[in-house]
């Protein structure tokens, strides 16, 4: 997109004499450039003001669907963060000017609906103050928030964190690491994923998919010649020299690890395919993705038959209403129940708060996505996957439209992880692919989660701006 | 980095477009598979958004649903406990449901077709939708005498208005209280049924209509007095030899009459002495000479093998197919033995039909159903089922049951005041197997206003004289008495 010529043709066209002019055309572009930000900052200002008012009127409808009132107290937290939504898009103003206008808003929708939904289901459960998901989910968003913009004022310019990317690295691995350590490691629902510490518990991979997307970019960036232009061709296919091999089999053994050891599915693929998707876009190389499915393929059959985690996923995606998976622990009955919920739902919903999303196990935070199908509808879940599709799609912009191979990287690999992730999450609530167990970007309830989209956003928000703050002579 | 950056994208729209196809796959095309499943309790728990219709008798609720603070907003309740649940069934917030309550769901529960435009006048107008009630043809003075007559005894009891086939009293024992059923909570109802459905009294099967059938005995010599009158080569006073004991065709197993001496006295016996007196070897014999084939039509015509419903299910009565045309099994079917197996509503259609004048009507425990509006959306309109017999067939088996009570061994079921018609039987299910009552009959006799059948399973003693007669009587009084 060429945004800047797109207005500049608009602005020098309204003058039509002047336009034939050559001298104006210098302090057009001048004009442009004043004028811009404060166009696509109004803009956002707009759609923020949109997806406040979506999801304050989400939450009400919820509430008085669920409870038949309005619970002042939810309410005045969810409308105090709509105001730090607000207060982070001031922050853009003076650190991000030109920074893409639709990121923020987006988050803010989801962020808030998710909201909604959850305190429907704290509603329909009976939990109440810190006990509730959805009261904890507010006080998340707000430090998730509070970090976005801290991300926004401490990184100015994103080259910085190209210089860290071995620490970035190294973050990653600690973090991954840090469950298995004693006292503050957790167990949730089979996967050794969490720290603890006293009640607040956090699942460090979340951030860590941040750092290896910083890790990966720089990485790639420095050593992509290496991995490129030499190989072998086999079968008209350029498969990368052994010793080149390191980074591919370092990546896929630590995704393997956390298939294996932390027993998160979800997560490893979610690595694995991360890092496979920016080696392809570094290296345009189809020998990696070759090479990297063979991998994954040859983890997955083995992962399959050796544990029976993953073994038992395979069974309940395949076959999930045979009566002795739906019967059995750990089987396909939430698979099912999320189903029954979607088909209950079916083209227009049952109105938020008018459901049964309850009787799906973890609603709030791994069926959100089967709550929101059921309560809005097959048009409600398109909404929502076309604004998860259009936040994607800005990240590609700045793929496309940046000039720094470092943060182009940087802003396909942030969201092509979200994009994966809602891939692997409702993929799996839908049965295209066997479920693992992955929060829904923004909307599933779940601390680490929130602070780790809500980082990207300031990233992908830094990059843009980065993006259209270049100095670009307009020649017209 | 471009090319590489455009198949990325493509590849996450299709991503994206896998995850619209599986959705609208789900939310459109396979919504109502699934909906259909049984363990979908959504699809439970929207029926009661709804306040179910009640089932009345005689204009008070039997079954009715109460408003509650809970996710399933209403509570179903029986006032009567047991007494009516061999009609009502119960309604549960497990996706199962028995009786009444299965079979007229979509009118209790205002999902009918018919009701279609005031569930759209509810919607529009913002109203809770509600269910339609439903009105039974169950006197309430009859069921309760029914329910008292039977006692702690393991049975069945029947009654219906032969003239228009509405039923009067349904009792089945032992049974259940449908409030346990009715409970909102999923686990205590599963546990609760788990346990009803284990009890070795059975208490879930409704013996007036479904369950394991028995085997009719003497109460079949009806059917088979019926298939000689049509037949139109016997009269009452057909002759059969007399003697106490008789081997079976082709074996050396010998019948006897039930109290082991001869039909009456004499060389010979007639088919109305026969039926008077119950008498086993000229039933045999009679059974014989009119074969199977036309014995089996007549059971039909009476309803034997066919699918009924009141609405509820009732199994249908067997009469079966003798391989080999054995005669010896032909001759068994001749007193209710062999593999013949009814229900007791199939015989008090028997009954019921020779009281009509040979005219069968269609059973049913509907009255009529009248909307939340006040709208009647069906209202019972007697309806002929069948013509298993003549007139002349029907008075003169009238009067051979009328003797049957009043100078035969039916005589328990006497009435004073009243001419009652009227046949017993006791049934044999196996050598050391407890014997199976019955008593079938009508009253009274020149304007029948009742048909009654009632069945006793599994006494060690007793004859259905004894114990099933003076039961039929209780329920014949309760009708002829009000």
């Amino acid at each position: 997109m060429s945004g800047e010529n797109g207005s500049g043709a608009g602005v020098v066209a309204s003058p039509p004499i002047e336009a034939r002019d050559p001298a104006p055309t210098f302090t057009g572009s001048i004009r442009i450039r004043l004028r811009a930000p404060a166009r696509r900052r109004n803009l956002e200002l707009g759609l923020l003001v949109v997806a406040i008012g979506v999801g304050i009127s989400a939450l009400v409808l919820a509430e008085l669907g669920a409870l038949g009132r309005i619970d002042p107290g939810v309410l005045g937290l969810v409308i105090g963060l709509a105001v730090l939504t607000l207060v982070l898009h001031v922050v853009m103003r003076v650190v991000a000017a030109e920074a893409d206008p639709f990121i923020l808003p987006i988050a803010t929708a989801l962020n808030l609906v998710g909201i909604a939904e959850i305190t429907r289901l704290d509603i329909a459960e009976g939990y109440l103050g810190w006990d509730a998901y959805g009261v904890r989910q507010v006080v998340w968003s707000a430090i998730a928030i509070v970090a976005a913009g801290a991300v926004l004022l401490g990184i100015r310019n994103h080259r910085v964190l190209q210089r860290y990317r071995y620490v970035a690295g190294f973050t990653a691995i600690a973090l991954l690491i840090l469950p298995f350590l004693p006292v503050i490691g957790r167990n949730v629902n089979g996967a050794q994923a969490w720290i603890g510490i006293g009640i607040a518990s956090f699942q460090p991979g979340e951030i860590a998919k941040i750092a290896l997307a910083v890790f990966f970019a720089g990485y790639l960036v420095t050593a992509r010649d290496s991995l490129s232009i030499v190989g072998r061709r086999v079968l008209g296919i350029t498969f990368p020299r052994l010793r080149d091999l390191g980074p591919i089999v370092v990546i896929w053994l630590l995704s393997m690890a956390v298939i294996v050891f932390q027993r998160d599915l979800g997560s490893g693929l979610l690595y694995f395919g991360l890092f496979l998707v920016m080696i392809y876009v570094a290296t345009g190389r189809t020998g990696w993705i070759v090479l990297g499915l063979g991998l994954i393929g040859g983890g997955a059959f083995v992962a399959a038959r050796a544990l029976d985690y993953v073994g038992n996923r395979f069974h309940a995606w395949l076959n999930t209403f045979d009566p002795a998976l739906y019967d059995q622990g750990g089987g396909s009955y939430q698979l099912a129940q999320g189903l029954f919920g979607l088909a209950d739902g079916g083209l227009a919903g049952t109105g938020l708060g008018r459901g049964n999303p309850d009787i799906t196990p973890l609603a709030e935070s791994d069926f959100i996505i089967a709550a929101l199908g059921e309560e809005l509808g097959l048009i409600g879940l398109f909404a929502i996957l076309v604004l998860y599709l259009v936040f994607v799609s800005r990240g590609f912009h700045i793929g496309f439209a940046g000039q720094d191979d470092f943060g182009r990287l940087l802003g396909v690999g942030l969201s092509f992880v979200v994009a994966l992730q809602v891939f692997i999450v409702v993929g799996g609530v839908t049965r295209v692919i066997p479920l693992t167990g992955l929060t829904t970007p923004f909307l599933a309830a779940g601390g680490s989660s929130l602070v780790a989209n809500w980082v990207i956003v300031a990233l992908l928000a830094r990059l843009s701006d980065a993006v259209r703050a270049q100095p670009r002579l307009v020649v017209e | 980095m471009n090319r590489e950056l455009r198949r990325v994208s493509l590849l996450v729209v299709l991503m994206f477009v896998a995850l619209f196809a599986s959705s609208s796959v789900i939310q459109v095309f396979q919504q109502a598979d699934l909906k259909a499943d049984g363990r979908n309790a959504r699809v439970l728990y929207a029926s009661f958004d709804t306040q179910r219709g009640p089932i009345l008798v005689d204009g008070e609720a039997v079954a009715y649903s109460q408003p509650v603070d809970s996710r399933y907003n209403y509570q179903r309740v029986y006032p009567y406990g047991e007494l009516y649940s061999a009609v009502t069934g119960f309604f549960t917030v497990l996706p199962s449901t028995g009786g009444l309550e299965h079979e007229l769901n979509s009118y209790l529960s205002g999902d009918s077709d018919a009701q279609f435009l005031s569930r759209l006048n509810a919607i529009l107008t913002g109203q809770d939708p509600q269910g339609s009630a439903v009105e039974l043809t169950i006197d309430p003075v009859v069921q309760q005498a029914a329910w008292d007559a039977l006692g702690d005894e393991r049975g069945a009891v029947v009654a219906l208005d032969p003239k228009t086939g509405a039923i009067l009293a349904l009792v089945s024992k032992p049974t259940y209280d449908p409030n346990a059923l009715a409970v909102l909570d999923p686990n205590a109802v599963e546990s609760t049924y788990e346990e009803l459905d284990a009890s070795p009294d059975d208490v879930l099967v409704d013996r007036a209509i479904a369950g394991d059938l028995n085997p009719p005995g003497s109460v079949f010599k009806l059917v088979v007095t019926a298939t000689a009158l049509e037949s139109g080569q016997y009269t009452p006073e057909s002759e059969f030899p007399n003697p106490p004991r008789l081997d079976l065709p082709g074996t050396t197993t010998p019948i006897s009459n039930s109290a082991d001496g001869t039909c009456g006295g004499g060389e010979t016996a007639s088919i109305a002495t026969a039926l008077r007196l119950s008498c086993n070897v000229t039933f045999a014999q009679l059974a014989g000479a009119l074969g199977q084939k036309a014995i089996r039509e007549q059971a039909q015509e009476f309803g034997f093998g066919q699918q009924l419903g009141i609405p509820m299910r009732v199994e249908p009565s067997v009469y079966p197919e003798i391989p080999g045309n054995d005669e010896a099994q032909v001759w068994l079917t001749g007193f209710g033995q062999a593999n013949v197996r009814t229900s007791p509503l199939q015989m008090a259609m028997v009954s019921a039909a020779i009281a009509n004048g040979g005219v069968l009507m269609q059973p049913t425990v509907v009255e009529s159903i009248v909307a939340p509006d006040l709208s009647v959306l069906q209202e019972f309109e007697p309806q002929v089922f069948s013509t298993p017999i003549k007139p002349e067939t029907a008075s003169t088996m009238t009067q051979m049951m009328v003797q049957g009570v009043a100078n035969g061994v039916a005589n328990n079921a006497r009435i004073d005041g009243v001419e009652v018609a009227g046949k017993t039987g006791t049934a044999e299910n196996g050598p050391g197997e407890p014997y199976t009552l019955w008593f079938t009959g009508f009253a009274p006799a020149n304007d029948p206003r009742v048909a009654v059948a009632v069945v006793i399973e599994d006494r060690a003693t007793g004859f259905g004289n004894l114990i099933a007669a003076p039961i039929a009587k209780k329920v014949m009084e309760a009708v002829v008495n009000r």
